[in-house]
């Protein structure tokens, strides 16, 4: 097994090709060979996720959460029910949306959710995971292989490039979320390694450039509604990989371009809340607001 | 008897070059999801041929689970997790029931701190709870559940890195211990200070800290015990007030060092003058 096989998307596709094995399974076979744990550890441990996952999604979909600030909750409730009244957006997307929003609800509100690769946007790939795997009965076994081959392509990206706001903007935090999710229902729907990866790679082009300006530093606004958007881009993305659409710019170079903006990016737009919506004068007066709860 | 200084001596030799090996990060390994306003050294790999090795051999400890996780409660690694593993490291640090605790909270975690839980955060790692206890939202009641004191200080004075506190803890016998860390983003901390002392601590893996008697032999001494008790070192930082005088250091081993090794460690090292096992 090559210790390089992470080094690139090339490297990666080239070994699962080898091989004969899928992204998840490359994944899986790398964790194995650190050495730490066995295969059998590592999938339990993997599954232990996909519980925490569902947990978030349903508490957040059916209990009344708001966050400590009092600025989020019970939005994806409203967004789940109306998923059955015909929406713009196909019942499908809309319900993985809603799912997605579900956990970052649950998030703010202090519930127990798991990063992917952030807190930030940990909504996205159980929300698409988990919708379509009901869509498609696919098993559990299924998904937990699902989130390794989610784990490689951010595993790529953060070699790579980065998975932080803080580093990169929203675009490496909810944009890198969002090929993850592609990536990973482009494998179960029997996509070949080559296609997941450019359907991550859309996925990222899709919201290049997008900055991270959290309104008074809380993971809420934009946060939990970017994760709508973030599931919807990884099922839009998936489809039109999966219909034979390929990406003109390989997945390597959207890596590198999506690394190269990120560091471009003032440091108003990195997570310091400085910039963009955090700087409107809503976003500055609820700012305003927090300090003085704070200083209570 | 040669020989087996001769071993002994390598052995120091390979501390010291792990040892070294951590210092010219400065972090600990695992920083990926990197906090506000704050950035490692290493976050760009070096076309140096060294630096770009070393930061290879870094990367190579990433996990799978580093990308997907942890399981935390929300709604921030750095302002939550975070907080949570602070704490609780200095629970350990002190080692004893704790009475009372009081918080100063620097940077970004005085100024959204409340709005991220931060306070629940750190009474929860005082109280012994993990990152994903749901439990941390409750963490007022419990603390008055247990008879703990809890005080809070928001201040505005600058400091190195954004998320940055100050835990001054008092023991049921009296004693306060002090300590200061930072959360570094992605749940990943450092204790940066201990009673004054400035150290580097990451929590990442089981840990010793010693303090002891700054008189030669004293490293040697604790890194054979543990070669004996069959302890792996992955780290080692020695840190000191003056020369002399008392120093501490911080071990970090592949395995933990259970209590019954501890006390050997105390019987067999005369220097020690404490230690705590995180």
């Amino acid at each position: 097994m090559s210790s390089r096989m992470f080094d690139s998307g090339k490297a990666l596709v080239e070994y699962c090709n080898e091989q004969h094995i899928t992204l998840g399974e490359a994944m899986l076979r790398r964790e194995v060979a650190m050495g730490e744990h066995s295969r059998e550890e590592i999938e339990r441990d993997m599954c232990a996720n996909l519980e925490v996952m569902r947990s978030s999604v349903r508490k957040g979909l059916t209990e009344r959460v708001e966050s400590v600030s009092g600025l989020s909750g019970g939005e994806a409730m409203l967004l789940f029910r109306y998923s059955k009244y015909n929406p713009f957006t196909g019942d499908n997307t809309c319900r993985a949306a809603a799912s997605a929003m579900a956990v970052v609800e649950v998030n703010a509100a202090m519930g127990c959710i798991v990063a992917a690769p952030t807190a930030g946007a940990s909504g996205i790939l159980p929300g698409v995971l988990l919708e379509c795997g009901v869509e498609r009965s696919w098993t559990d076994a299924q998904l937990v292989e699902g989130l390794f081959a989610a784990g490689a392509v951010g595993m790529l990206f953060a070699k790579n490039a980065t998975i932080s706001g803080a580093d990169g903007g929203c675009q490496a935090e909810t944009g890198v979320a969002s090929a993850m999710a592609a990536a990973a229902i482009v494998e179960l729907a029997g996509g070949s390694p080559d296609q997941c990866l450019d359907a991550a790679a859309m996925t990222i082009k899709n919201v290049l450039g997008l900055v991270c300006d959290p309104v008074a530093g809380l993971v809420e606004c934009p946060c939990i509604k970017r994760n709508a958007l973030g599931a919807a881009n990884a099922m839009l993305c998936a489809d039109m990989t999966l219909c034979g659409i390929t990406s003109l710019i390989p997945f390597d170079e959207v890596v590198s371009a999506m690394y190269a903006v990120g560091k471009d990016m003032r440091k108003e737009y990195r997570e310091t809340a400085k910039g963009g919506l955090a700087m409107t004068p809503t976003g500055k007066k609820v700012a305003q607001r927090m300090k003085r709860i704070n200083s209570k | 008897m040669v020989g087996s200084r001769a071993i002994e001596s390598r052995e120091s030799c390979q501390i010291l070059t792990e040892a070294a090996l951590s210092g010219i990060f400065g972090v600990p390994r695992g920083n990926l999801k990197g906090a506000t306003d704050w950035e490692p050294t290493w976050s760009q790999p070096s076309t140096d041929g060294c630096a770009a090795f070393l930061f290879e051999v870094t990367m190579e400890q990433y996990s799978v689970f580093d990308i997907i996780g942890p399981r935390m409660t929300g709604p921030s690694s750095s302002h939550t997790a975070g907080a949570v593993r602070l704490s609780h490291t200095v629970r350990h640090i002190v080692g004893k029931p704790i009475s009372k605790v009081q918080f100063t909270l620097y940077g970004s975690f005085a100024e959204t701190g409340r709005g991220h839980g931060t306070d629940k955060a750190l009474i929860a790692g005082i109280l012994g709870l993990y990152p994903d206890d749901a439990r941390i939202k409750d963490a007022y009641q419990m603390a008055a559940d247990a008879d703990l004191l809890v005080d809070f200080e928001y201040s505005d004075e600058p400091v190195e890195h954004p998320n940055t506190v100050r835990i001054l803890a008092t023991d049921i016998d009296g004693e306060d211990t002090e300590a200061v860390g930072q959360s570094i983003g992605g749940g990943k901390i450092l204790i940066t200070e201990i009673n004054g002392l400035d150290v580097e601590l990451t929590g990442d893996y089981p840990t010793i800290i010693i303090r002891h008697q700054d008189v030669p032999g004293v490293i040697a001494e604790v890194s054979h015990v543990l070669a004996q008790l069959n302890i792996n070192i992955a780290f080692m930082r020695v840190f000191r007030h003056d020369r002399g005088e008392d120093a501490y250091m911080c071990i970090e081993t592949d395995t933990p060092v259970t209590k019954d090794m501890q006390t050997i460690i105390l019987s067999l090292c005369k220097s020690i003058q404490q230690l705590f096992a995180i």
